[in-house]
């Protein structure tokens, strides 16, 4: 009785988030598969399996493979030193120096791109170096926009990791690196391989890093789908694309289970606030330091632009003028909403996918780390881990396509609902939040939540004693990231958004597609002014916190 | 206990924050006008043209027109119009093609020339049965024979130079495709990518129509001598090219015929030039979704793009000429941007039966 109670209440916990998965996820992608297999109403897959035999298939594959690879991996490896000196160390100004780590990650790749490009450009101050149009540039590129995911992921577990067992471990006699190896980072590695599993799904479907930065010369699946899709309306080609990215996926998803699955994933828990650095401390430091740096420069030169004002007849000089334009309808009319409207809307949109992909992470998230009691139940969980990691491997390009077709009839004629574009960011910022929460709930001892429960507390008094103290912060931290996501958002957002009713994303753009005298300097300021939202939000988010969270 | 002292504040933090995140999105998801529209669609009854209901504008992510105009339609016709945006030229006809027998909105805007011939063969659009105003007609799409496509606006893709770099460099600058090859001009022109924009795309089509079926060896000609391709409009004229306020040092690049008045050195003069026998036209064309619920409506929207205060705003709205003859051009563009009389040109339904095999030589090409 009480097991089909048990299993009942789970399923309740999981309807919304299938629900929300099925209709905004599976079906479009499905619909949009299915027009690519079935030829004028019969199943025809030779086609597909012609493009797959295609040696430019074979190449585009394999060129975005090794390149999110490698990129993930000098993502971990960068993000890790960082990830201990921000969330680990005490040190003055590191709560503002984690605010501007998600700096990047809500900048328009355009833009971005743009900047990159005139600092590594054939004329730019690091052009000697011939990295424009190449794949190194593409690396740094992905490594810019997504060293910041495993910083936050990795840091949020790191934080309130026991130190207790690592400082006996050191008084026993292991050194620091050996404290690390059998210490630390069996505890770690969950949230590494989490945070690796995201970056790289990142990095595959990273779409305006790959044109901007590498030229013409590279091609990924998604620069591919994109292609297909919108120029050439070849939908077989492209229904053969997205099929591989599903099978890529879901492969590089069961492999991070295996390897993200540890023997007991309970975590002690510490109650001891961060500690002043010391001197063994100095290489982490230095290594976040010069990451800080080489993440700072784009940004910098970025921010240098916006102030400067071009002349009529070239030239340029200092001046606040593209801040000034801004507030106005922009030189020539470029804005016909001012910077400043579109910032609102953008926030307002924000605020909806933030608390869309809070509610259905966490609903997961609980789902995901109650204790399975059979193998059944154990492997149901998995698989729903996995599928919600699906919308960020899957071309944004099929989920957009897909939406117009399979959800234009009643009872589902979403099209023209104003939730879809909330929702449409909140399903790509849900794996940040899912991967977040749950190594962290993982890590609570079932045990405290027996306990209370035979004291007398009902689940949810359970959970909001034993769980959320312990997931606060990185229920912020995911919070924050969710947000950052929306607010950056620029693919399905210009897919779906109201052209009277610009984000601030869609309005840079824009700005930075037409010529005028002032509209380089104009996206180049309201990026800024983009950055600092994004920077500021985060630093207030942060300041939210449980002042229990010694209790545990 | 501590127990009980602590218990409250999770729970009610989480309580405020939750709360204040509903609160405040209330306000958008509940926001007034796009409510009530599902439920007004299609009030128009047939015959009644005007007399209210909405009308959905559905159109690609570059549009914009003064509020105001917005504004004076609706007062004008009754109509509510409500704006839907859905990706670029292309995406946007694609998404028309593939929505066709439910389609998105009423009426459509931006579909372009080099995308029209798959509209047409979609079967996308319904004529239009008002009249064209004087000049229109100039730019119908050639094969449109129903009078489906009504034109709004168009512009040219034209190579520009630095005039001033050329000047300072004692060069004389280029002024057709064929002078490109020249030595003179190594490494000095910066062109944005076929597959990744649309100007680019434009370009290809240019040099096909000048150089037919030799536009493949035009183009190793092309990067032979020193040609750069970018990703975007904007890397090419903002990061490479010598006049787009960056530090580029290409003062050759791909831009539009109306790029120059954006360059004015403030002494009456502009720096930059298109070269005029290097233009392909790009016209867009706004179109009423066949299937739609509100067709009266579409037709007023058409009629109202064609207007003279719609047209007189597409300048300094979307960076295009009118289409319609007599409209007052901003002065900067009366002065600094001269027209091509003769543009290059394919014919659509060319463009719509060769579009993969010339984008995939072309990407072959660049890609070697």
């Amino acid at each position: 009785m009480t097991t089909t109670r048990r299993l009942l209440g789970l399923g309740a916990l999981g309807l919304l988030p299938a629900a929300v998965l099925g209709v905004f996820f599976l079906l479009p992608v499905s619909g949009m598969v299915a027009r690519g297999l079935v030829v004028d109403g019969s199943f025809e897959p030779g086609a597909v399996l012609e493009v797959l035999a295609r040696p430019r298939t074979g190449r585009v594959v394999w060129f975005t493979v090794w390149s999110s690879a490698v990129a993930t991996l000098v993502a971990v490896l960068l993000g890790l030193p960082a990830a201990y000196s921000l969330h680990r160390l005490e040190w003055t100004g590191r709560r503002v120096v984690r605010a501007c780590l998600l700096v990047p990650f809500v900048l328009p790749t355009v833009v971005v791109g743009v900047a990159f490009r005139q600092l590594i450009g054939e004329s730019g101050p690091l052009g000697p170096l011939g990295l424009d149009g190449t794949a190194w540039a593409i690396l740094a590129g992905l490594v810019f926009f997504n060293v910041s995911v495993v910083i936050r992921v990795v840091g949020s577990a790191w934080e309130s990791l026991d130190s207790r067992p690592g400082e006996a471990a050191a008084a026993l006699g292991a050194s620091p690196a050996q404290v690390f190896r059998t210490v630390t980072w069996p505890a770690l590695r969950p949230a590494v391989v989490s945070a690796a599993s995201v970056v790289f799904l990142f990095c595959a479907t990273g779409f305006g890093v790959v044109l901007v930065l590498g030229g013409l010369a590279f091609s990924t699946v998604e620069t591919e789908i994109y292609l297909l899709t919108t120029d050439l309306l070849d939908l077989q080609a492209a229904a053969a694309l997205s099929l591989v990215q599903l099978v890529a996926v879901t492969g590089l998803l069961v492999l991070a289970g295996r390897l993200r699955a540890v023997p007991d994933p309970t975590v002690r828990r510490t109650t001891a606030p961060p500690r002043r650095p010391r001197r063994g401390d100095l290489a982490p430091l230095s290594a976040t330091a010069l990451l800080l740096l080489a993440i700072a420069t784009p940004v910098v030169s970025l921010v240098v632009g916006s102030f400067r004002e071009a002349l009529p007849g070239g030239g340029s000089t200092w001046s606040l003028e593209n801040y000034r334009a801004l507030t106005g309808q922009g030189d020539n009319q470029a804005l016909l909403v001012p910077v400043t409207d579109a910032l609102l809307a953008s926030i307002r949109v924000a605020v909806d996918a933030t608390w869309m992909a809070l509610l259905l992470g966490g609903l997961l998230a609980v789902l995901l780390t109650r204790r399975s009691r059979s193998r059944t139940e154990r492997r149901v969980r998995s698989v729903l881990d996995g599928l919600f990691m699906l919308p960020l491997g899957v071309s944004a390009v099929t989920l957009g396509f897909g939406f117009l077709i399979t959800l234009d009839e009643p009872p589902l004629d979403l099209r023209d609902s104003p939730l879809l574009i909330p929702l449409a960011q909140a399903l790509v910022a849900l794996p940040l939040v899912v991967r977040t929460l749950v190594p962290v709930l993982a890590g609570v001892d079932d045990r405290l939540r027996q306990a209370a429960a035979s004291l007398g507390a009902g689940p949810v008094r359970a959970l909001l004693t034993v769980d959320l103290p312990v997931v606060w912060r990185p229920l912020l931290a995911s919070g924050g990231f969710a947000f950052a996501v929306s607010l950056g958002e620029f693919g399905a957002t210009s897919f779906l958004a109201r052209p009277d009713e610009p984000t601030l994303p869609v309005v840079i753009f824009r700005l930075i597609g037409h010529p005028g005298r002032l509209n380089y300097g104009m996206a180049l300021a309201a990026c800024v002014v983009l950055a600092a939202t994004t920077a500021l939000v985060m630093l207030a988010v942060e300041r939210l916190r449980v002042p229990s969270l010694g209790a545990l | 206990m501590r127990r009980t002292a602590f218990l409250p504040t999770p729970a009610t933090g989480l309580a405020t924050v939750l709360g204040a995140l509903l609160l405040s999105s209330c306000s958008l998801v509940g926001n007034g006008d796009d409510d009530g529209s599902a439920t007004d669609r299609g009030g128009a009854e047939p015959g009644t043209a005007g007399s209210g209901g909405t009308v959905v504008l559905v159109t690609h992510d570059s549009f914009t027109l003064p509020k105001k105009l917005i504004n004076q339609f609706e007062a004008d016709t009754g109509y509510d119009l409500e704006l839907r945006s859905n990706g670029d030229a292309g995406s946007l006809t694609s998404q028309f093609v593939l929505n066709a027998d439910n389609p998105l909105g009423d009426v459509a805007f931006g579909v372009d020339n080099t995308f029209g011939g798959r509209a047409l063969e979609g079967g996308v659009f319904t004529a239009y049965d008002g009249e064209l105003p004087p000049g229109v007609a100039d730019f119908v799409l050639p094969g449109d024979d129903e009078g489906a496509l009504v034109p709004v606006d168009n512009g040219d893709v034209c190579v520009n130079v630095d005039l001033d770099w050329f000047e300072r460099e004692g060069l004389a600058p280029p002024e057709d495709l064929d002078d490109l090859l020249d030595p003179a001009y190594e490494d000095l022109f910066v062109t944005s990518g076929a597959t990744t924009s649309s100007p680019g795309f434009a370009f290809l089509l240019a040099t096909i129509a000048e150089f037919g079926s030799d536009w493949q060896a035009y183009w190793e000609d092309l990067l032979a001598n020193g040609a750069k391709v970018v990703r975007g409009w904007e890397d090419a004229y903002f990061v490479d090219f010598t006049a787009g306020g960056g530090d580029g040092d290409r003062p050759i690049v791909l831009s539009y015929d109306s790029s120059p008045a954006f360059t004015t050195d403030g002494e009456g003069g502009t720096t930059t030039g298109a070269l005029l026998q290097t233009c392909f036209e790009q016209v867009e064309y706004v179109g009423a979704l066949a299937g739609a619920e509100n067709p009266e409506g579409a037709q007023a929207v058409i009629a109202w793009m064609l207007s003279e205060e719609v047209q007189a705003a597409l300048p300094e709205s979307m960076y295009v000429f009118p289409v319609r003859e007599g409209v007052e051009l901003p002065e900067d563009w009366a002065r600094f941007a001269p027209r091509p009389e003769e543009p290059l040109a394919v014919d659509p339904a060319d463009i719509e039966a060769n579009r993969d095999t010339w984008l995939r030589e072309w990407q072959d090409l660049v890609s070697r």
